[in-house]
């Protein structure tokens, strides 16, 4: 039996035989992406041709000052065309529909951030492009919905099961199977069948690499901690990547929505509630019930609401190499309330969850130790959930006040 | 070896035989007794009863919501397994459980394989558990009397299907075509072009599904393959008359 796709007891291609022929391909195209040199160079060229890479390693001195301990730095995915770490995969897996002749895209999206970013690369491409978004998130999201639009994607609202991420992928699964001869799914995250955790993974491992070599330029050593925030687990694998055979701890933060005890979250290596299953064409830690039937999950962050985790992190937190923690709705609020004010920077709600946790241990650690914190992603895109989260008044009488406008 | 021998039996007298699904707790397990009855007395030769999973990813629409409403309705495995028991004693006909993977893993492999063959179900459709990642799965039902039924679909190449051929028990499944269950297939040249592929492929009764909807779709099976299976079809049809004309519907299929 092939143990390929594996890392540990987790992966796998848990997949309809219809598709078989369809990921043989792909992962040949991969495995010759990933042999030929000139294959990451063009890759690399074309993210800071048309991306912003190198992102920079930010020096946070406010923060830093605040906490009184551990120097804090913050890559900054959010400078990346589209405003998150979502473009590197997007990037990287268009070049490889390019090779492989394919003509549309189709592509699952929670935040809006992934298919925003993938309406991008086929716009650049000349691909078709057909996005599935939760009907929740659709509405939690509007103005990546609206970007979609404009660049030329259709965006379908799923009404299905619970309307959020996992749903979404549902269906984009099932367009797959149906139009696999012309289309590509560009999966989002470090999750789903082999080899989409592994590659998806390749891709975001610029984060790192560029990440270890800023950190030793600016600091002069290796970082004590490095945080990252926990969705489907592919900007903490991609800043992990560089660091995973050094001194360096690293920490996932899940979403802890209401609370880890209270059933309404999204922690599955942390907390008590996931446990081992396969759907989505994967194994890993499952949020689901006894009968293996998926659970709801929640978190102010559509980007980290879901069911599943990369197979390669449920690998790392087996093997205790990554140490995960979860943060709360309301400790997310807080730390973004405190990083806007201090530093000028607006993090995603997704990532704040990894700003909270450094926040609480950088007291502990000293002025010699340095944390990176990974910001996956900007927040203004967010802006209706946070004003709304924030009880902005001034805000509210604007969306009041245009909506009238439009009565008219 | 026992389904398919039963499989064959009944080929003797038939031109084609007829498999149905339904979807266990939708709208309840009382209409899928009404249901079920109907089909046997009209004729159907092997049923596949669904247990509801969370995420039927190879399912359409209608399938998809059965999942769901069945689920919300408080539909158990142990309750599916229990009426499956019921009916393998109820009537003289095989009886599959199809279902996702996942239901079977979290229960347990082989405290599900034993329920089942104690519950009398002959065989098991698992669209999302390819050999490569079932294979020990598939010798631990083969050695429990149940066939792990092998799906060939229009994309499987010659060597695949062979590959496939190696771990098929009772009878195989032939996808009509890509995608996924309850919308029309053609059924041109292309299309008997893989029939005669599968054929080739195997000695073991070929089924075949997805789209199959009439009279006429049956009839163009005859002389290519064994045995026409009737999917959403039934479902939209429970949900639109009622259970009182699946019996009708089934007796016009052939």
């Amino acid at each position: 039996m092939s143990r390929k796709g594996f890392f540990g007891n987790w992966g796998g291609a848990f997949i309809p035989e219809v598709l078989h022929q369809t990921f043989r391909q792909l992962e040949a195209e991969y495995t010759k992406a990933r042999q030929d040199p000139s294959f990451w160079q063009e890759y690399s060229a074309l993210m800071s041709n048309y991306s912003c890479r190198p992102t920079p390693l930010t020096y946070a001195a406010n923060l830093s000052k605040h906490f009184g301990g551990a120097q804090i730095y913050i890559k900054r995915e959010d400078l990346n065309h589209t405003g998150a770490h979502k473009a590197n995969n997007v990037m990287g897996q268009g070049l490889l529909v390019k090779r492989m002749g394919k003509k549309r895209v189709i592509a699952e999206t929670g935040a809006g951030q992934h298919g925003m970013a993938t309406a991008t690369m086929a716009a650049r491409f000349g691909f078709a492009c057909t996005i599935y978004m939760g009907e929740v998130d659709v509405r939690r999201q509007r103005p990546n919905v609206f970007w979609m639009e404009k660049m030329g994607a259709t965006v379908v609202p799923v009404a299905d099961g619970s309307r959020t991420l996992k749903d979404a992928i549902n269906e984009a699964f099932r367009d797959w199977v149906t139009n696999l001869d012309d289309t590509h799914y560009v999966f989002g995250t470090a999750c789903g069948p082999h080899p989409f955790p592994e590659m998806v993974s390749w891709f975001q491992s610029i984060i790192g690499k560029e990440a270890a070599r800023q950190i030793l330029e600016q600091h002069g050593r290796l970082p004590a901690r490095v945080y990252a925030c926990v969705g489907g687990g592919s900007n903490a694998m991609g800043i992990f990547q560089g660091f995973l055979d050094d001194d360096v701890e690293l920490v996932g933060v899940e979403a802890g929505g209401h609370g880890i005890d209270s059933g309404m979250h999204a922690a599955r290596l942390c907390g008590r509630d996931a446990s081992p299953g396969v759907a989505q064409g994967y194994k890993t830690m499952f949020l689901q019930n006894d009968d293996g039937q998926m659970l709801e999950t929640h978190s102010v962050a559509a980007g980290l609401d879901y069911v599943g985790v990369s197979p390669i992190l449920s690998d790392l937190a087996d093997r205790q190499r990554v140490r995960f923690e979860s943060a709360t709705d309301r400790e997310v609020i807080a730390a973004l309330d405190l990083t806007m004010r201090l530093e000028g920077i607006i993090p995603a709600l997704e990532s704040s969850h990894a700003f909270v946790q450094a926040f609480k241990e950088a007291p502990d650690l000293t002025a010699d130790d340095a944390i990176i914190i990974n910001m996956s992603g900007r927040g203004d895109k967010d802006i209706f959930t946070i004003a709304h989260a924030f009880d902005d008044p001034s805000w509210k009488a604007f969306i009041i006040a245009r909506a009238d406008e439009y009565r008219k | 070896m026992q389904l398919e021998e039963t499989l064959r039996k009944r080929r003797q007298e038939k031109d084609i035989l007829l498999m149905t699904h339904l979807v266990l707790g939708y709208p309840s397990f009382d209409v899928n007794r009404a249901i079920i009855r109907q089909m046997v007395e009209n004729g159907v030769d092997c049923i596949e009863m669904q247990i509801p999973f969370s995420e039927p990813m190879a399912d359409g629409p209608v399938i998809l919501k059965a999942n769901q409403d069945s689920i919300a309705a408080g539909t158990t495995v142990a309750a599916c397994l229990e009426f499956g028991r019921e009916m393998a004693a109820s009537f003289d006909i095989p009886f599959l459980f199809m279902t996702y993977y996942n239901i079977i893993f979290k229960y347990g492999e082989e405290r599900f394989l034993d329920a089942a063959k104690d519950a009398g179900i002959q065989g098991l459709i698992i669209p999302d558990l390819p050999p490569e990642m079932g294979g020990d799965f598939m010798a631990m039902a083969r050695s429990r009397g149940i066939a792990p039924i092998q799906i060939f679909a229009p994309t499987s190449s010659d060597e695949r299907m062979a590959e496939l051929n190696g771990w098929a028990d009772g009878f195989v499944y032939c996808a009509a075509r890509r995608g996924v269950t309850g919308r029309k297939s053609e059924f041109g040249s292309e299309f008997n072009d893989y029939l005669v592929r599968c054929r080739r492929a195997t000695s073991l009764p070929l089924a075949v599904g997805f789209g199959i909807q009439s009279r006429e779709d049956v009839a163009a099976l005859i002389g290519r393959a064994d045995m026409a299976v009737i999917g959403s079809r039934t479902i939209r049809l429970v949900d639109e008359e009622g259970p009182g004309a699946v019996g009708p519907f089934i007796a016009s299929l052939r």
